[in-house]
């Protein structure tokens, strides 16, 4: 098995600024990827919206914060935010261990799922992180 | 990464831990080895060994040598015996800290200052200006390795490699003799992680086989590599200040809450008329510690709000892996300087309340006797 298919699941899609969305039926589940777990390092705070707001196509919805630094999250997807990870308040080093399943931050009912086309898939997502077959 | 940044002569010796480098005051350092949590929680619970070779070293050396170290620091080093050591700003004519430093006693003609690596082209320079022929100033900072072994099982692990009883080590005071798995060390009980422990200074050429034997040694005991992650967090639960960020030439000991470091009576040194002045007109502002509500983080730069104005501002914050918390440092008017007056940082627009705390936020217990 490739290496990247275990950093980067085959079956998500990436955004540049290091998101990843699933589709579940007709929802999206957002989170980080392990590349952005990796480099934040120990995290230490997220922000993350109220169910019912609003999430634009790549535009910032939360924030993730380390002991290092701090960086906006981006919606892979507009539309209306259903479901909030609200474990992720009190136990956010939960996304240094688990960025693709216990660290979910939200789930999105897509306006438009068309926008997804335009993410990265994991073969390119691993390439643009510099991971790529070298 | 940058060619021109300078290298510790344990470089390989992190990237082979897995180290994350990065520049930091010209030198390429780790900033981190598995996580910065880890690392801190290993120094308060067991121990942790940094590499601290980008510290400068210079030696005063010289019949003027005391009288040199007295006019150029605000602390009294007269008071120092052989084998002492003490925490002091170096200040402007101004008053403003130029850098903070400790100054060793090796004899009594003989100084060793240790300086900040970002300051060190600096405080040469200044320290140069204003020493007389009877002094030789010399920077040893490029044969001089530094190693702070710091946690509560760093003696215990510490004298499995050593002859000398590291107990009648006390804390600010040194020996110059002490040989750790044969290599001669200069080692003392200092350090900038609020634990007990010890800063280890050596030639060069032993810092791989010192930092080695000591990570070996502590091994089965939960001894970690540290990085600069770590041994900020940690410094900033101790309540320690990092120039730079907390205080620099513009800001007097006596706002940095150092006064205990200035000592008008020992005669005139550089900085003491401003200082003089200023404690009899009134300190403008208060370094102070505060915490917050919540997990989001207070970085150096954030106003500090009271019922919405700009009263101040943060100059370093984190949260703090052991008193797990949302900490930091800033300054504010000194009508609110006292602990618990109400406050709130400014983060990302919003106003988070914090509330001014006394210093240290972490305290280590104090050692059981037996």
């Amino acid at each position: 098995m490739s290496r990247e298919g275990l950093v980067y699941p085959k079956e998500l899609r990436y955004s540049k600024e290091h998101e990843w969305a699933k589709v579940e039926g007709r929802r999206v589940r957002v989170g980080i990827t392990k590349f952005a777990a990796d480099r934040l390092s120990d995290v230490v705070y997220v922000e993350l919206p109220q169910v019912g707001a609003e999430v634009s196509f790549m535009q910032p919805f939360g924030v993730v914060e380390s002991v290092k630094a701090v960086s906006d999250l981006y919606a892979p997807v507009s539309g209306k935010v259903v479901d909030v990870n609200r474990t992720l308040a009190e136990k956010p080093e939960v996304i240094n261990v688990d960025p693709y399943g216990d660290a979910w931050m939200i789930v999105i009912e897509p306006r438009n799922l068309s926008e997804l086309d335009r993410l990265l898939d994991a073969t390119a997502y691993a390439a643009f992180v510099g991971e790529g077959t070298s | 990464m940058d060619e021109t940044l300078r290298r510790t002569p344990l470089y390989a010796a992190h990237l082979a831990a897995g180290a994350r480098m990065v520049p930091f005051a010209g030198w390429e350092m780790p900033v981190q080895y598995s996580s910065i949590l880890d690392e801190h929680r290993a120094v308060r619970t067991r121990a942790g060994l940094f590499d601290v070779s980008h510290m400068g070293e210079v030696d005063l050396i010289g019949r003027g040598a005391l009288d040199l170290a007295q006019r150029l620091v605000t602390n009294d080093v007269a008071r120092l015996a052989h084998g002492q050591a003490l925490y002091t700003p170096m200040c402007t004519p101004e008053g403003g800290i130029i850098d903070d430093l400790l100054v060793y006693r090796m004899a009594d003609a003989h100084f060793m200052v240790v300086i900040n690596a970002a300051n060190t082209a600096e405080d040469l320079a200044w320290i140069r200006a204003h020493a007389g022929p009877d002094v030789r100033v010399t920077d040893r900072t490029d044969e001089v390795a530094l190693l702070a072994f710091q946690g509560p099982r760093a003696q215990e692990v510490l004298q499995r490699l050593t002859p000398v009883p590291l107990a009648s080590i006390k804390y600010y005071w040194f020996r110059a003799d002490v040989p750790v798995t044969g290599r001669t060390t200069m080692v003392s009980r200092t350090g900038y992680t609020g634990e007990d422990g010890f800063e280890i200074y050596a030639p060069v050429r032993d810092a791989v086989h010192l930092w080695d034997a000591i990570l070996e040694e502590g091994r089965a005991q939960g001894v970690l590599p540290a990085g600069l992650g770590a041994r900020d967090t940690l410094r900033l639960e101790a309540g320690f200040l990092l120039h730079g960020n907390d205080m620099d030439k513009t800001v007097t000991p006596l706002e940095a809450g150092l006064a205990w470091t200035v000592k008008f009576a020992k005669g005139e040194f550089i900085g003491a008329e401003a200082l003089r002045q200023q404690k009899a007109e009134g300190i403008p502002r208060r370094l102070v510690g505060f915490t917050l509500e919540g997990r989001a983080i207070a970085r150096h730069g954030f106003p500090i709000h009271q019922n919405h104005a700009t009263v101040g501002q943060v100059t370093s914050g984190t949260f703090g892996p052991t008193v797990e918390e949302s900490i930091g440092l800033g300054f504010v008017p000194p009508r609110l300087a006292d602990p618990g007056e109400q406050v709130a940082i400014e983060i990302r627009t919003r106003d988070i309340p914090g509330v001014v705390t006394k210093l240290p936020f972490y305290t280590r217990e104090p050692k059981r006797a037996g």
